[in-house]
């Protein structure tokens, strides 16, 4: 097991290379370069060249892909051509809690509905149930995303008014404060990570507490109960929950939208697990114990089938990071994937090339983690 | 006559066996569409697959009324003083902002839709269904390559590709086809089809074959894609998907720029301000139609695919 991760650590540091050298030779052969971005012709041509010059993107090709892989490697992503003075990492240390929030929750939000309702319709096969939530599910996938999100905020924001537009703040409401919307975010995040802690804390010492399961379940609760009320407090006291409320208020509709579109692909994987472990004796010899169809269904069948589920759900928060470039878009959410569309299309290949290195190694790690996870989590894997 | 006697037994043992294979063929046949019209949700989208197939075909009458008029990317209908004109009997599905008939724009986008997912998909489904047996039959260094390859591709930096290649030859649909036929044959869809292809790989069969001395060449052709083929031929329709979302997904960002398809006819509706606000519902007919072909099609595509299911993977069968 030793020796298998350490290869694979190996190549994943050798694919790292192998895609960013890809990816600086796309982005160069890229037409044009930075000063296409001053189009207008009264540039004269020697201020056009000093740009160049300035910018570094005169020298030959091969000692620019040499400089960036030295910097790289002493963890130095360059500068962004088009915000001159910023450093990528700036950028995307600007943008990344704004994207992560966004599509973690996202995330979560359709692999949880997914779950549920890959269960329930698993159990419940060949009812009519099943088939209109298959059929709807699947039509709700394949929605053309931009249309979708269009029509969700003609309806939610326009005609009913119920949210905003677009934009990931209200600019008005934010003029006078001090703190930053990075900070706000860092909060939501820490927040967040904070409940879900106390919470794995509190399962793990759940079955020391009491032997019964519901005395169990008011334990979580109450614990449960009591952090998320500490956390409300805190968020209130400091004044800052205005702020998130009005972050969470403009997450509203890309959270829908992403949701309701996404939650098929994750309830058929579901679904699929859940028919090859109910066929199993186990789930028979539950069920021939007398314990209720409920109780079968979530703490027999239900847990063996989750497996898949984990490794997908593992390789999805990887792609977190690149963001949704369509939601983006449309929403005006200005995180990575906006970034990533913006840069390439003005020709500002160290941001183009900084954003695909640090999303792509996220998803190098993650394709590792799977395979691992599946012989951590699976006993008849071994490598 | 013994040589006589010999060569009539062959020829007769082989018709027997010519006809036995064909009845056993004819009864799987059997077997499986009578699995696939058990799952009611498989025929609705073949159902409407045939109605689209229908649709498509019917595009060389309705562009023969007038070709003037009708021709989906240079027609112009003079009759009307203000376009985007709602819909009427002459146009059923209105005109667009250049005078454009819309419901021939969606027939030959429709071709255009069948043609690249199908051309796509069959590049998927070959290259992933060889790549992935002979990956899963050597294992060691040819399956690291392979699978390495299958990594760094599912990264592949698209957006930047494109302009690129744009940059070197025209895209057709065609050509965009057979891209993103490479990039996912080689790319994730391989990764899907080595795993099953690992579990044919170890069974006995195998090991049967090798002995009897079957060279490798033999034994990946005649016992192991068999074997894959019907997982390769479920992931084809996935990927037709694939495809016509793409494409979508690329025109609508700007990024691709061939003749006619729902993804250009939804990224000019948006680019002339069609789709923001109160025109939405007033020119209505500007994006419905696109929208709802893409999104039709690439449901019916994914619910065959489901309809599939469960003839590839018998432990998802009724008992």
């Amino acid at each position: 097991m030793g020796r298998y991760v350490l290869r694979r650590l190996l190549q994943v540091v050798g694919l790292t290379f192998a895609f960013i050298t890809i990816t600086f030779i796309i982005l160069q052969a890229m037409p044009g370069d930075i000063t296409n971005m001053y189009i207008s012709p009264e540039i004269p041509p020697e201020v056009r060249q000093a740009l160049r010059e300035r910018f570094g993107v005169d020298q030959p090709l091969l000692s620019q892909y040499a400089r960036y892989i030295t910097n790289f490697l002493r963890g130095d992503l360059g500068y962004s051509f088009r915000h001159y003075p910023r450093s990528v990492w700036d950028i995307i240390w600007e943008r990344l809690p704004r994207t992560f929030v966004l599509f973690f929750t996202a995330t979560v939000g359709y692999f949880y509905l997914g779950f549920t309702l890959g269960k329930i319709i698993a159990w419940k096969r060949g009812t009519v149930f099943e088939y209109t939530t298959t059929v709807g599910g699947v039509f709700l996938y394949s929605l053309f995303l931009p249309m979708y999100a269009l029509l969700v905020i003609w309806f939610f924001a326009m005609r009913l008014g119920w949210f905003p537009v677009s934009q990931f703040i209200t600019p008005r409401l934010w003029r006078g404060v001090e703190v930053t919307s990075n900070t706000i975010f860092g909060y939501i995040i820490l927040s967040a990570a904070v409940f879900i802690a106390v919470m794995i804390i509190a399962m793990v010492f759940g079955n020391r507490v009491s032997r019964t399961r519901k005395a169990r379940k008011y334990f979580h609760l109450g614990i449960g109960g009591v952090t998320l009320g500490i956390i409300i407090v805190w968020w209130v006291a400091s004044g800052q929950a205005v702020l998130a409320m009005n972050i969470f208020h403009h997450m509203a509709l890309p959270v829908l939208t992403l949701t309701t579109g996404a939650f098929a692909g994750s309830m058929l994987l579901m679904r699929d697990s859940m028919l090859e472990t109910i066929k199993e004796d186990y789930v028979m010899a539950a069920r021939a114990k007398g314990l209720p169809e409920r109780e079968v269904r979530d703490r027999h069948a239900a847990r063996t089938a989750l497996l898949p589920m984990v490794t997908s759900f593992t390789l999805a928060i990887a792609s977190v990071l690149n963001g949704g470039i369509i939601t983006e878009t449309i929403f005006s959410w200005p995180g990575m994937g906006q970034t990533l569309v913006k840069s390439v299309q003005t020709n500002d290949w160290p941001l183009a090339l900084g954003t695909f290195a640090f999303t792509g190694i996220f998803v190098l790690f993650a394709h590792l983690a799977v395979d691992i996870l599946y012989a951590v989590l699976d006993p008849r894997i071994r490598y | 006559m013994e040589q006589e006697n010999i060569a009539y037994g062959k020829a007769r043992v082989g018709r027997q066996l010519w006809k036995m294979k064909l009845s056993l063929w004819w009864k799987a046949v059997c077997t499986n569409t009578r699995l696939f019209r058990e799952a009611r949700i498989g025929m609705l989208g073949l159902v409407i697959i045939i109605a689209f197939g229908v649709f498509g075909a019917v595009y060389p009458w309705w562009i023969r009324q007038d070709i003037s008029v009708y021709d989906p990317v240079v027609g112009f209908d003079d009759t009307i003083t203000r376009h985007p004109s709602a819909p009427t009997l002459r146009h059923p599905l209105g005109t667009d902002m250049v005078g454009r008939d819309i419901l021939s724009q969606m027939m030959s986008s429709t071709r255009v839709a069948f043609t690249m997912g199908l051309v796509a998909a069959t590049f998927t489904a070959s290259i992933a269904t060889i790549v992935g047996a002979v990956a899963a039959y050597y294992g060691g260094f040819v399956d690291t390559v392979f699978m390495r390859t299958a990594n760094i591709l599912m990264l592949f930096p698209f957006l930047a590709f494109i302009p690129v290649l744009s940059a070197m030859m025209e895209i057709t649909f065609l050509r965009f086809a057979v891209i993103i036929g490479l990039l996912s044959g080689f790319g994730g869809a391989t990764l899907i089809v080595k795993s099953k292809a690992l579990g044919v790989v170890n069974k006995p069969y195998i090991e049967a074959a090798k002995v009897a001395g079957g060279s490798n060449f033999h034994i990946i052709r005649r016992h192991v894609i068999p074997n894959i083929l019907s997982l390769s031929f479920l992931y084809m329709m996935f990927s037709v998907q694939a495809a016509i979302f793409s494409e979508a997904i690329l025109s609508w960002l700007g990024f691709l720029h061939i003749r006619m398809s729902w993804g250009i006819m939804l990224y000019s509706a948006s680019r002339a301000g069609y789709l923001v606000g109160p025109q939405m519902t007033r020119y209505w007919w500007m994006w419905l139609p696109a929208g709802v072909g893409i999104s039709l099609l690439c449901a019916a595509f994914y619910l065959v695919g489901r309809g599939l299911d469960p003839i590839v993977n018998p432990r998802l069968r009724r008992r």
